[in-house]
């Protein structure tokens, strides 16, 4: 109904608008493609400047119930004719309000920079493109109901100027149409719906069409992507992106039945996003997909020189009106995308998302430029709200400089590279590596200092004395324990001689053996005397001294009693006496020995303890 | 120790519990108690009283320190060993530890209240009459002594048995006997079972089987035995503490599988000990025998500075990249000091006994003996990577075409959390409900915190209940999402469906009406055509195996190897609004209640409604833009 209204306000307004200018198209072809869930019309316009001035600029209008879904427009324009057609110029183009138009029309202006002259006539190429142009109807489906859309457009082109000649073609997907609107001159060649010619229609000529069809295709919108692009002088670009994505087809109601969505995949659940192809740029490495709680299994990943694909499945199907959030996140090397220009450097990268069926309601670039940038500006193809902010991670003093970038309605044309201006020095690369150096040089200098400097107060107190007394004591102990314990060794040595000679009989083997032990044992116990006198000078040895000396007699008294022993052994080994005997002969001396080598390693121990 | 499989069963990050620091708190505290012991030093009792303070703060198994010190205790005054330094190690842990741990809010006045923690009274009382006789004794003449004894004894029994009898009055008067329940199925194997199904229902409080006791300890187990022995042959106050240690925590890991976990230190103590005795005979051969004696003594010194610095370690045993070998002697290190300090004369005539072994024997028993360590370290490592790190939330399984990813769970989880709203309620068993709040961000009816056994009964009762009655008590419950998890599809043993009956007995445990036998066929839980009524029309049965014919035609169950009884039904008060991928999880929706519409009155309007909507459709199918 509202469609009707606007056309009885176009009406009575065409009646008053005076003619604009004296530009008149003389030809215009529109192409809508409705095969993807961006509604894209290509017109291409031929212009012609009737009056007599200079124009410079054309005024493209829309309905504003389309101008909100505008997401894109560009104009351009072919320079030489038929096949040889040059390079595409395009023109800037900006939203305007020009006077005594009707209302409810948006307007934007094509400048041309050369301007039109008098007769002359230009080619020009207008791109639309729409999101969300497509509603679905019924807005809401079961699992097993075909997801259908409808479409308005005007069959006439809508502009401020006299069209001669236009058509119009529909492409839509390749399934079903429900219905159409049919007026004069109307065809259908399969899933193509032509309308046109038209000739010589005035100014704001409207009639309005209506498609609806089946639209299988997954309504991928991701309500908002962050894309965070850090930047690192040592060699990696990280770009994170987060996606929040919704299917924004029909909504769906009742029962989700596994079974049927795996019995009859294209019949139930015809229009459920399954997968999402990612094409990233090539070289591209460390890519992980995730989301909150952990990585997603489902994913995979080609590629070639060129470039690389991953195949993204979200974890569950998603339906209409289901949700889902996920994070993917890859590294480029830098030298693919960072250049240097007229002292400055830039990163030139690509300002969308790289999953192509994929359109985002809010979208907000970070690039997180490396600590101590300076001087940053940057230059997009399209307008985007700008804005700075700081993040401070590893290792920063300052924090990074970041520059955000938020754009919302953002289509798969949008995917154009956007470049980042700023000015840094090579040698801030250093800064971190150094700071960790020199710090850890201090910890381990301070380190060092503590360890070499003695803190205790004063050099001259009893208790300092003292301990230093004390710790001498200490060593002058353990030096007497250790020379002790290697006379329990040779001890221990002199009884195996002995077994080797009840064994062999070798008494001379024996004998050289004693010598070379008894000698060893001197040296010790020479060693042993110096020890001993420090020992008797210090004051805090008192205590201990009377056990290491009883310690030390003790020994003595083993080493003379073993010595006897082995001599009495060795001698009735040279009689040949029978091996009872010797037993006899040596097992008092036997006894003795037994106990004082207790009471020593009883004495060591107790030392031990103290 | 860090590599004992059932200890990094629950460090492993992922399900890093609160037990992985108590096992920590747990040994500290037991060495510091030997310590005090040994050393009779003050200081290491109030060290000791703040570690079990920390044991209380972390794990409810501290009642386990609480009980087994008392009867090391008693154990050490009734072989006589009563001495000032077995007073100083106790006296202030019960008195400082209990003020401690009354502090925590949880345990609060049970610190005192409960039958856990009378054993430590008790022995509290008999050690200070103890050491009064011992006082007594030193300052009296024998002949004055036997009389002050006489006497007594006679009026101590007198007050025993009067403290006895309130005593037992007291604890007879509460219900459970004054012993929380999870400590009564530790005593009693059969009381879980019996009393609190909820208790016994959970897998880790199953007894364990011998092939997770090989599993956890491996070649510990061998080396257990050994160590006893070891333990024994000087028997000090401090090993007869290990060896009560080792006895009571055997018999605890087999009445539970989760305690596993207190014997693994206890098994590491022991093999420690053995390892350590068998290396000390061995070494000791070599070094005699070999020749160059002044260079074994340096060694020796060596070793033991060495040994001195793994024992620093053995203090603060949080380190981890600890080798399991180098490990073992630092423990045995403890235990060669105290025997050091205690029996030196008895140990050097065992060592000179020892000393004749034969050369290439030794040589050879070592090198077998560090084998056995070195595969001991690769078992762990290889249990830890394969059977404690794998998340139990993601499954995988090899089949002939490559790795199979059951990622279900997380499917789920995901789609609840996006697609459902914030405020919704979601009813499960209980075991997924700390994995939906924390993976889903929703709320649950019952969770892993199983303290409130009728929230779980509820549940329980719920899901055993026809779907009517069932619905009833969810919506009472402001319940939007019913959770099942069914492994029919796929072979997932661990569902719902074998769930079941715990889920039974735990909803029959408060709600009478629900009734055990009800779901049994001749005592067999079958869930085939021979199941009961009663079974095939729960709510469990339906909500696992709605649609499932449809898969394969014959319903055929792959967990329980049969088909199944009931094959076509029809939900009435449930929607399924998600199922996974592999059906391991499925989730419905409780419909609104219906618009009361009585009789004919209803089908007529149905129809007329009906109808007008499809005409309404079919006008706007023609026409949908005016």
């Amino acid at each position: 109904m509202g469609f009707r209204f606007d056309l009885l306000l176009f009406t009575i307004a065409l009646l008053s608008v005076p003619v604009l200018s004296d530009l008149i198209l003389s030809r215009v072809d529109r192409r809508i493609d409705l095969t993807s869930q961006v509604v894209r019309i290509t017109s291409t316009l031929k212009v012609e400047n009737a009056g007599s001035d200079l124009v410079s600029e054309v005024l493209l209008a829309f309905p504003d119930s389309q101008a909100k879904h505008l997401a894109y427009l560009s104009a351009s324009s072919t320079e030489g004719k038929g096949k040889a057609k040059g390079s595409a110029v395009s023109f800037p183009v900006e939203i305007v309000h020009p006077k005594g138009m009707p209302p409810a029309l948006t307007f934007y202006s094509v400048s041309l920079p050369k301007g039109l002259g008098k007769g002359d006539s230009l080619t020009l190429d207008v791109l639309a493109v729409f999101k969300g142009a497509l509603q679905p109807f019924p807005e809401k489906i079961t699992q097993a109901d075909i997801q259908l859309v409808v479409f308005y457009e005007t069959a006439y082109y809508l502009s401020p100027y006299v069209v001669k000649v236009q058509s119009l073609s529909v492409k839509l997907p390749d399934a079903r149409i429900e219905s159409f609107t049919k007026i004069e001159n109307t065809k259908i060649h399969g899933s193509e719906i032509k309308y046109g010619p038209y000739e010589n229609l005035p100014p704001f000529s409207y009639s309005p069409i209506v498609v609806h069809f089946e639209a299988n295709q997954p309504f991928a919108i991701a309500q908002e992507l962050v894309r965070e692009i850090e930047i690192s002088h040592w060699g990696n670009v990280q770009v994170t992106e987060h996606y929040n994505l919704v299917h924004g087809g029909a909504e769906s109601k009742g029962e989700f039945s596994r079974l049927d969505f795996q019995a009859r995949p294209h019949v139930r659940g015809a229009s459920a996003i399954r997968h999402l192809v990612a094409k990233l740029p090539p070289r591209v490495h460390s890519i992980y997909y995730r989301d909150e709680i952990g990585n997603i299994s489902t994913s995979n990943l080609w590629g070639d020189h060129k470039k690389t694909e991953m195949v993204i499945e979200p974890r569950y199907p998603m339906f209409g009106g289901w949700r889902t959030a996920f994070t993917i996140g890859y590294s480029l090397p830098l030298q693919d995308f960072l250049f240097q220009s007229e002292g400055k450097r830039y990163v030139n990268i690509s300002f969308g998302s790289p999953v192509n069926e994929v359109v985002i309601d809010t979208l907000i670039v970070k690039v997180v430029l490396p600590e101590g940038s300076t001087d940053i500006s940057v230059s997009a193809p399209f307008s985007v709200k700008q804005g700075q902010e700081t993040k401070v991670s590893h290792l920063d003093l300052v924090g990074r400089p970041v520059v955000v970038l938020e754009k919302t309605n953002v289509v798969p044309e949008h995917n154009q590279h956007f470049q980042v201006y700023y000015k840094f020095s090579s040698l801030s690369m250093l800064m971190e590596p150094l700071m960790l150096i020199s710090g850890f040089f201090f910890i381990f200098v301070a380190c060092i200092v503590y360890m070499h400097v003695d803190l205790s107060i004063s050099k001259s107190s009893p208790s300092y004395l003292a301990k230093l007394q004390w710790d001498e004591v200490q060593a002058a102990v353990q030096q007497v324990r250790n020379i002790i314990n290697r006379c329990l060794m040779i001890h221990d040595k002199l009884e195996a001689s002995l077994r080797d000679l009840s064994r062999t009989g070798d008494v001379q083997a024996c004998k050289s053996a004693r010598k070379a032990l008894d000698g060893l044992l001197k040296d010790l116990s020479k060693d042993l005397k110096p020890l001993l006198a420090s020992l008797q000078s210090s004051q805090q040895a008192v205590q201990i001294l009377p056990k290491v000396e009883e310690l030390v007699g003790k020994e003595r008294d083993l080493q003379e009693r073993m010595m006897a022993k082995h001599s009495a052994v060795v001698d009735s080994y040279e009689k040949k006496s029978s091996g009872r005997e010797i037993e006899n002969r040596v097992a008092l001396q036997q006894q003795k020995i037994t106990a004082l080598r207790q009471e020593v390693d009883d004495l060591l121990d107790l030392i031990d303890e103290i | 120790m860090q590599r004992v499989p059932s200890y990094i069963s629950r460090s492993v990050a992922g399900s890093y519990d609160n037990e992985a620091v108590a096992i920590f708190a747990l040994i500290f505290t037991f060495y510091l108690y030997i310590k005090t012991l040994n050393t009779g030093s003050l200081f290491y009792a109030t060290l000791n009283a703040i570690s079990y303070f920390y044991m209380v703060c972390s794990w409810g198994g501290y009642t386990f320190i609480i009980n087994l010190i008392p009867m090391h205790v008693l154990l050490c005054i009734v072989t006589g060993r009563y001495s000032s330094r077995l007073y100083i190690a106790y006296a202030p842990l019960v008195v400082l530890g209990t003020l401690l741990a009354s502090l925590v809010p949880v345990v609060g006045f049970n610190a005192v209240m409960t039958s856990e923690h009378f054993a430590s009274f008790l022995v509290f009382i008999i050690i200070h009459v103890v050491a009064l006789v011992y006082y007594i004794k030193g300052i009296l003449s024998p002949k004055m002594f036997k009389v002050a004894v006489t006497f007594v004894v006679s009026i101590g029994l007198v007050v025993c048995g009067a403290a006895l009898a309130v005593l037992i009055a007291l604890v007879a008067s509460s219900p459970t006997k004054g012993w929380s329940g999870r400590s009564l199925s530790l005593l009693d194997p059969t009381y879980a079972s019996k009393y609190i199904p909820i208790i016994a229902s959970v897998s880790e409080h199953q007894p364990p089987t011998w092939p997770s006791y090989f599993m956890d300890i491996n070649v510990l187990a061998f080396l257990v035995p050994a160590g006893i022995i070891a333990c024994f042959l000087p028997l000090s106050d401090a090993s007869s503490f290990v060896i009560l240690y080792i006895v009571t925590s055997v018999y605890f890991s087999g009445v539970m599988v989760r305690l596993m976990l207190v014997l693994a230190p206890a098994a590491c103590i022991m093999s420690g000990i053995a390892l350590s005795a068998a290396f000390d005979v061995f070494t000791r051969s070599i070094k005699f025998q070999l020749p160059g004696a002044t260079e074994n003594f340096e060694r020796d010194a060596g070793e033991t500075s060495s040994n001195s610095v793994v024992a620093q370690n053995d203090v603060a045993k949080t380190e981890k990249n600890e080798d399991a070998v180098k490990e073992r002697p630092s423990k045995k290190n403890r235990k060669k000091e105290k025997e050091n300090v205690e029996k030196p004369s008895v140990k050097s005539q065992i060592k000179k006994k020892l000393l004749i072994l034969p050369l290439e024997a030794s040589i050879i028993a070592i090198f077998l003996l560090v084998l056995l360590g070195a595969f001991y370290v690769v078992h762990c490592v290889w249990a830890a990577a394969e059977a404690y790190s794998a998340p139990s939330i993601v499954l995988t399984s090899h089949s002939h075409d490559g790795l199979h990813v059951f990622d279900d769970f997380r499917e789920a989880y995901a789609w609840l959390s996006h697609n459902t709203e914030v405020d919704d309620k979601v009813a499960s068993w209980w075991d997924y409900g700390y994995q939906t709040t924390a993976m889903a961000n929703r709320t649950v009816i019952v969770d892993n915190n199983t303290w409130n056994n009728t929230h779980i009964a509820t549940v329980g009762t719920a899901m055993s209940s026809p779907e009517k009655a069932a619905w009833e008590i969810f919506n009472s419950l402001d319940v939007k999402y019913v959770l099942v998890v069914f492994g029919g599809l796929v072979g997932y043993p661990s569902d719902d469906i074998n769930k079941f009956l715990w889920m039974v007995r735990i909803g029959g445990g408060v709600f009478p009406h629900i009734k055990e036998p009800d779901y049994l066929r001749d005592g067999q839980y079958r869930i085939d055509s021979q199941a009961t009524p009663t079974m095939l029309n729960c709510l469990m049965y339906k909500l696992s195996y709605y649609r499932f014919v449809e898969t394969d035609g014959k319903a055929f169950d792959r967990v329980r190897r049969t088909e199944i009884g009931k094959k076509y039904f029809k939900l009435t008060h449930f929607e399924e609004v998600f199922t996974t991928h592999h059906w391991m999880v499925r989730i419905y929706k409780l419909k609104p209640l219906k618009n009361r519409i009585r009789g004919r009155a209803k089908k007529s309007k149905s129809k007329a409604s009906s109808t007008t909507s499809t005409k309404r459709i079919g006008m706007k199918k023609k026409n949908p833009w005016h």
